[in-house]
């Protein structure tokens, strides 16, 4: 489903600021499969998703899609396949467009936008539907401009906008990381729902290890730009915290740290 | 005076339509575009240009059109294609247009390549072709008849002309609404909204920033090949200052009318167009003023359009603070003698 090969990716080379974000990285995804991907600031998590998105491209390496090289695939193209949460609630929708028209732009993602009507009676019944499953109450405000909305309802919205029309990837970027703890606690329900309903797979970057293990069938630990441990479907079902800072420090002889508590529930 | 007011009320009809272009790349795609006083001259140079060599008006003016769309799309692809800061790819195409109106009006003489003007005084134009089938329903006259019943003085020689420039406006106006609501117009507005979103929904921005900048021009040119028709002249300088006047119709009308959905808001665009017009027509009869105040007086209420709401706002902010604070006063105070009361 998803390959990466020794990706590769230097910001600033040759400078005094030079950075390996990513050093041969290699990952593989099965069909279905959802990786949680945890580690401390400045480890390259955001950066492999925007590579993997195509925001980014990497200095040497390949990334295959459905077993389609889309390395050099620009981003507008390759989103066709994917479907993305960013951390800010504001960055998934339009603040100014209608929560309707909002679902007809995701509903547009993987065909091609033509001069029909936007939103059709066929298709607002779809969103209807859709919206439903949220249990947010805003199947009834589909003419209300989403800049109305507050961030979980926002980042709920994206988060269906992101996987109704079941993309080959969702990638998720700490999509929780913005929201209060209770908001943060529904999308962490809704995340899983939705994941599960049209078994998409998926690669999550999260800052909060509950979260990382309270989700997905499989773990990844990355640390300057590496991967360090990969715990497998078997593995992951009696994994813990503490088991997982103990793996930490016998890989880097070092204490896991970060600016932001890791232990965070 | 009515006289006045009819012609600026034609005029602005007419600008109206420019001021939807302004509206669709300064609002909807969030791109400051200043071909616009390059383009409004292309749209009339070329009209112009094509009704003195012969062909028929209707053609000359879909003709104008296209020549709109091309710069616009030119604009864009300097933009997006060549990384240039919008103003500035805005500005190259407009300093780049002026020569090139030169040389599209030079087409109608023979010793020059260039030409800073055409007068269309015994041309056909859209509006003589309408007028003369239009003068020959007599709907004028009971028009005329009933008004001067009612004690208008000075009245318009024909209904004709704001006739036909209404119903071209409508119909723009429709189809405007009509399209900002497909999908492709959903994916432009999202673009002005949020790129990084509508990227992540497959949508190419760039290709939506030239179409967008595109259709923008092309009104902006169907505007300025109209109003050449109308005052029966196209002229180099026509153009200086358009986009503020453009600003000026948008910003009023949104002022007044409101944004709450896109239909209001075309209707509001327009609307802010011909009181714009009205505004200085007035403004051009006090006679300490004189044409050439026009530019002046334009940026004066486009100043006063943008510095007034901020101003209100400011000041109805300051008054509730005040009220509320006056209100916990008044309640606090009730508290405290009560205290006292229950001391004494």
């Amino acid at each position: 489903m998803l390959k990466l090969q020794a990706i590769n990716k230097v910001f600033n080379e040759a400078t005094a600021d030079e950075k390996i974000a990513l050093d041969h990285i290699n990952l593989n995804l099965k069909e279905g499969d959802f990786v949680t991907v945890i580690g401390s600031n400045g480890a390259g998590k955001s950066t492999m998703l925007n590579m993997i998105s195509g925001a980014l491209t990497p200095d040497f390496g390949e990334i295959i899609i459905d077993n389609k090289d889309v390395t050099r695939l620009p981003e507008y193209k390759r989103s066709q396949l994917i479907g993305r949460v960013f951390q800010d609630p504001m960055a998934g929708t339009a603040p100014t467009m209608t929560i309707e028209e909002n679902l007809a732009i995701a509903f547009s993602r993987n065909k091609k936008r033509s001069l029909k009507s936007g939103v059709d009676k066929q298709r607002k019944e779809f969103f209807l539907q859709s919206l439903e499953t949220l249990h947010l109450n805003l199947e009834n405000r589909l003419n209300a401009k989403v800049g109305l909305l507050s961030g979980g309802e926002r980042q709920a919205l994206s988060l269906l906008m992101a996987t109704f029309t079941k993309p080959s990837i969702l990638l998720l970027d700490e999509h929780t990381a913005a929201l209060d703890p209770s908001r943060a606690d529904l999308i962490s329900k809704l995340t899983k729902q939705l994941v599960e309903k049209d078994q998409l797979t998926t690669l999550m970057v999260t800052h909060n290890m509950q979260q990382a293990l309270d989700l997905g069938n499989r773990l990844i630990m990355m640390d300057k730009g590496q991967i360090i441990l990969e715990v497998g479907e078997e593995e992951k079902k009696d994994l813990t915290i503490a088991k997982l800072m103990d793996e930490f420090q016998r890989i880097r002889g070092e204490k896991l740290t970060s600016d932001r508590t890791l232990l965070s529930v | 005076m009515f006289t006045a007011v009819f012609g600026s009320v034609e005029q602005g009809i007419i600008y109206a339509i420019m001021a939807l272009g302004v509206y669709l790349t300064f609002r909807v795609l969030d791109f400051p575009d200043l071909t616009v006083d390059g383009s409004f001259v292309t749209g009339a140079g070329t009209a112009a240009m094509m009704i003195v060599l012969g062909y028929h008006p209707v053609i000359a003016t879909i003709v104008a059109i296209i020549a709109g769309f091309i710069a616009g799309c030119i604009t864009g692809l300097l933009h997006t294609k060549g990384k240039i800061n919008p103003l500035l790819s805005g500005i190259l195409m407009m300093i780049a247009l002026y020569s090139i109106n030169l040389r599209i009006m030079g087409f109608t003489v023979e010793n020059s390549v260039g030409r800073p003007n055409i007068p269309l005084l015994n041309s056909e134009t859209l509006f003589s072709q309408f007028n003369n089938w239009w003068g020959s329903l007599g709907v004028n006259e009971a028009i005329n008849n009933a008004l001067s019943g009612i004690g208008v003085k000075s009245l318009p020689q024909t209904w004709g002309t704001i006739i036909i420039v209404f119903i071209l406006v409508v119909l723009i106006k429709l189809i405007f609404d009509w399209f900002l609501k497909t999908e492709v117009g959903l994916a432009i507005r999202a673009t002005g909204d949020n790129k990084k979103m509508i990227r992540s929904f497959s949508a190419n921005t760039d290709n939506l920033v030239i179409v967008g900048l595109g259709i923008s021009n092309a009104l902006v040119a169907f505007s300025g090949a109209l109003l050449a028709q109308y005052s029966k002249f196209a002229d180099i300088g026509m153009g200086i200052g358009m986009i503020v006047i453009g600003l000026a119709s948008v910003i009023i009308g949104e002022a007044i009318f409101g944004t709450k959905s896109i239909v209001r808001t075309t209707l509001a665009v327009i609307a802010g167009a011909i009181i714009y017009r009205i505004i200085l027509a007035f403004a051009l009869r006090i006679d300490l003023l004189d044409t050439g105040d026009m530019k002046l007086i334009t940026a004066l209420i486009v100043i006063i359009a943008l510095v007034l709401p901020n101003y209100f706002d400011k000041r109805r902010e300051k008054s509730r603070k005040a009220k509320r604070h006056a209100e916990r006063r008044a309640s606090s105070t009730i508290v405290t003698e009560q205290e006292g009361k229950n001391l004494a």
